[in-house]
């Protein structure tokens, strides 16, 4: 699903991400840890392709394919969904005009038949029912005056409806009540399936409950300093991430 | 005015000649009451006197009238052609559950407009009818020309000249009926020229909407030169909503006037989406305690196009409220010019004033002149303003592209979601609806335009 070779990428002129290697087979979920300034979320903005983040050498493919030349919109239909750590609130753009546009672009790129105001709407509900979203949500402006947990849950909501192929995940859990995560994770699991792959990226174990992944790394640095299996993630949230960033920086000086 | 002098020995520039002799040439044919034409002869001669505005004139910093002058406009002959009842339908639905007064160049087509028969005393009338000297001529003989005097304006004192037409509306005391009134302007023609008229009364504790849209069917050089009195009384309630979207060759030139009394509320709803040239003159004079004036605005243009919006709100008395808004989107070559002034009495304490101009620049050629200007003489007030000049959110677009929509489409997104909350603000839902399609398809002409001159 994806391949990161030797990657190294900028954001704006700072080298943060210097050299990962990341392979993600289709139906994994991987989890990326790390400290702030780790370059976690680079990594993620990376891979969807913002505008102002250059890779500098290294290469990413998605489905076999070089991701560096595709737009981000064609990454979308692609089947890469970044949840942001941040969703953007867009005042004067209707929630559930943006969703139904964003929908029928990635299906008309799919070769499905694009839906109508009724059918999208019949199809919105029945999702926005998984992550208990309330149904006004759909005729507001894009997150504008939603609460943390609604914007995450309308994050988790558009990923439910366009079924993306590669899901990355940025600090979704950040600002979450335990409640609130609870029912995003809910969510999310629901597109836990053998053709879909997931990355998620997150400071805190506590997510992890939720979403148990397959394999964790942690970043440090720029780099990828240790992999492991679940227990990975436990071992952090007892020891920090200290000792790990210690052992980055002796490596990097040898 | 003295006959007898040749145009050869007149100094004035070409462009004030012409409409000299015209009104000369006109007055054998005007037949209106003595009061109406001693109006006119002072109009006309204000305007001999001062000509058309030059940019030396701090109102006219950033607009230069020269376009105007080169051409010389002609009143149309009688050969105006109204809008079939299907062009009607496409031009504004909203007009079909409206008492609605159609104009074309300024002259009411009674075919097309549906106006109330003493309906409980709400009056819609052919301003002409009150001219010629018609059951309406007292009412208008008391109101005309006071809001909006023409002894410095040289553009209201041609339309005070030469006015054939437009409006009478007065709201009679109590008015309640949510049917809005619609003025529709349609000009045709080529290098034709119109000076619509509109007098607005509103009642004590009257409430209403009042809708002037004006348009052109098809394309040819115009020149709309509208003047708009408004009167609210006690207690009114009133929403002004000004729609300007002729072609791209003509000119337009709006002057509205307000005088608010006691507790009275004036909305005002300016969207400008046509026009070569554009200049809307705003003044609101709060008169009276306890007055509202809430000023809103949306101009969006590309190309080489102007706008230009001149406010003046007049804090004359204690506790009056006055909000601003106006937005302006500007794509390829266009300008715009915002200057918004506040005047606060020395003793119009407890004044509350704001003013926002946000400018959405979608072109490094487009520009815009903003110009906020408070001039505050009474110390307990509360007064703000602010204008900001950005481009589209770059966090904004990325989130929408993520999500698959195509830059250009997420561009068109971003621009219609800015312009959005004018229309929005617009009173019936049906009307906010209509204004927020003709918002939406003039952003997305605006976007398909600056496509196609960068390619």
């Amino acid at each position: 699903m994806l391949e990161i070779k030797q990657l190294h990428a900028n954001a704006g002129d700072t080298p943060i991400i210097r050299g990962i290697d990341l392979s993600i087979k289709a139906g994994e979920i991987h989890a990326i840890m790390g400290p702030n300034g780790s370059g976690k979320s680079t990594l993620s903005n990376v891979l969807a392709g913002k505008p102002g983040y250059e890779v500098t050498s290294g290469e990413i493919l998605f489905k076999g394919r070089d991701l560096s030349e595709m737009e981000p919109e064609v990454r979308a239909r692609e089947g890469i969904f970044l949840a942001f750590q941040y969703p953007v609130e867009i005042p004067g753009v209707n929630n559930s005009y943006f969703l139904k546009a964003s929908l029928n672009a990635i299906r008309e790129h799919r070769g499905e038949p694009t839906l109508d105001a009724m059918d999208f709407l019949a199809l919105a509900k029945e999702k926005m029912s998984h992550v208990e979203m309330p149904s006004d949500l759909m005729n507001r402006s894009i997150n504008e005056g939603f609460s943390g947990g609604e914007k995450k849950r309308n994050e988790v909501l558009q990923m439910l409806l366009l079924e993306p192929a590669l899901c990355i995940l940025d600090e979704t859990d950040s600002g979450l009540d335990i409640d609130a995560l609870r029912v995003v994770a809910g969510g999310v699991n629901l597109l836990r399936s053998p053709e879909r792959s997931m990355l998620i990226i997150t400071h805190y174990q506590r997510l992890l409950d939720y979403i148990v992944p397959d394999y964790v790394h942690v970043l440090a640095d720029g780099r990828i300093v240790r992999s492991g299996g679940k227990e990975l993630a436990l071992e952090l949230d007892q020891k920090g991430y200290g000792w790990i960033e210690e052992q980055a920086r002796t490596e990097g000086h040898e | 005015m003295s006959r007898s002098s040749s145009t050869g020995d007149d100094e004035r520039p070409l462009g004030t000649r012409h409409y000299l002799e015209r009104f000369a040439r006109a007055a054998q044919h005007r037949a209106g009451p003595g009061w109406l034409e001693t109006l006119r002869g002072e109009a006309i001669a204000s305007f001999a006197e001062i000509g058309f505005p030059t940019r030396r004139l701090e109102e006219w910093r950033y607009t230069s009238t020269a376009p105007i002058e080169r051409v010389a406009f002609e009143l149309p002959e009688s050969d105006r052609s109204a809008p079939t009842p299907e062009e009607l339908a496409e031009i504004a639905p909203c007009a079909s559950q409206a008492w609605r007064a159609v104009f074309v160049d300024g002259r009411l087509c009674a075919e097309r407009s549906v106006l109330p028969a003493d309906s409980g005393g709400l009056r819609i009338d052919s301003l002409a009818d009150a001219l010629a000297g018609g059951e309406g001529e007292a009412l208008v003989a008391a109101h005309l020309a006071r809001q909006a005097p023409f002894k410095n304006d040289a553009f209201t004192a041609l339309n005070t000249a030469f006015m054939e037409d437009g409006a009478l509306v007065e709201i009679p005391p109590g008015w309640q009926e949510e049917r809005p009134l619609y003025l529709l302007f349609v000009s045709t023609g080529n290098e034709t020229i119109s000076h619509p008229r509109t007098l607005v009364i509103a009642r004590p504790g009257s409430r209403a909407t009042l809708i002037q849209d004006h348009v052109s069917l098809d394309s040819g050089t115009r020149f709309s030169n509208a003047v708009c009195e408004v009167l609210a009384e006690e207690n009114a309630a009133l929403d002004l909503v000004l729609i300007q979207r002729e072609n791209a060759q003509s000119y337009h030139v709006s002057n509205l006037q307000a005088v608010q009394e006691r507790d009275s509320r004036v909305a005002l709803h300016t969207i400008t989406l046509g026009g070569a040239l554009v200049r809307n003159e705003l003044g609101l004079m709060l008169a009276a305690p306890g007055a509202e004036a809430d000023l809103r605005g949306l101009f969006l243009g590309g190309s080489r196009r102007h706008i230009d919006n001149h406010t003046l709100v007049d804090h004359a008395v204690p506790h009056c409220t006055s909000r601003q808004l106006y937005k302006g989107i500007l794509g390829g070559h266009a300008r715009g010019v915002f200057r918004g002034r506040v005047i606060v009495r020395p003793d119009a304490q407890k004044s509350d004033a704001l003013q926002s101009n946000p400018n959405l620049l979608l072109a490094n050629q487009a520009e815009i002149n903003t110009k906020p200007q408070l001039e505050i003489r009474a110390d307990d007030v509360k007064c703000s303003h602010g204008s900001t000049i950005g481009q589209l959110d770059r966090e904004a677009l990325f989130y929408l592209r993520s999500r698959g929509v195509e830059e250009r489409a997420a561009r068109m997104l971003l621009t219609r979601g800015f312009a959005a909350e004018i229309a929005a603000g617009l009173p019936l839902e049906s009307l906010s609806g209509w204004a927020r399609q003709l918002v939406d398809s003039a952003v997305e002409t605006l976007t398909a335009d600056m496509e196609g001159s960068e390619t």
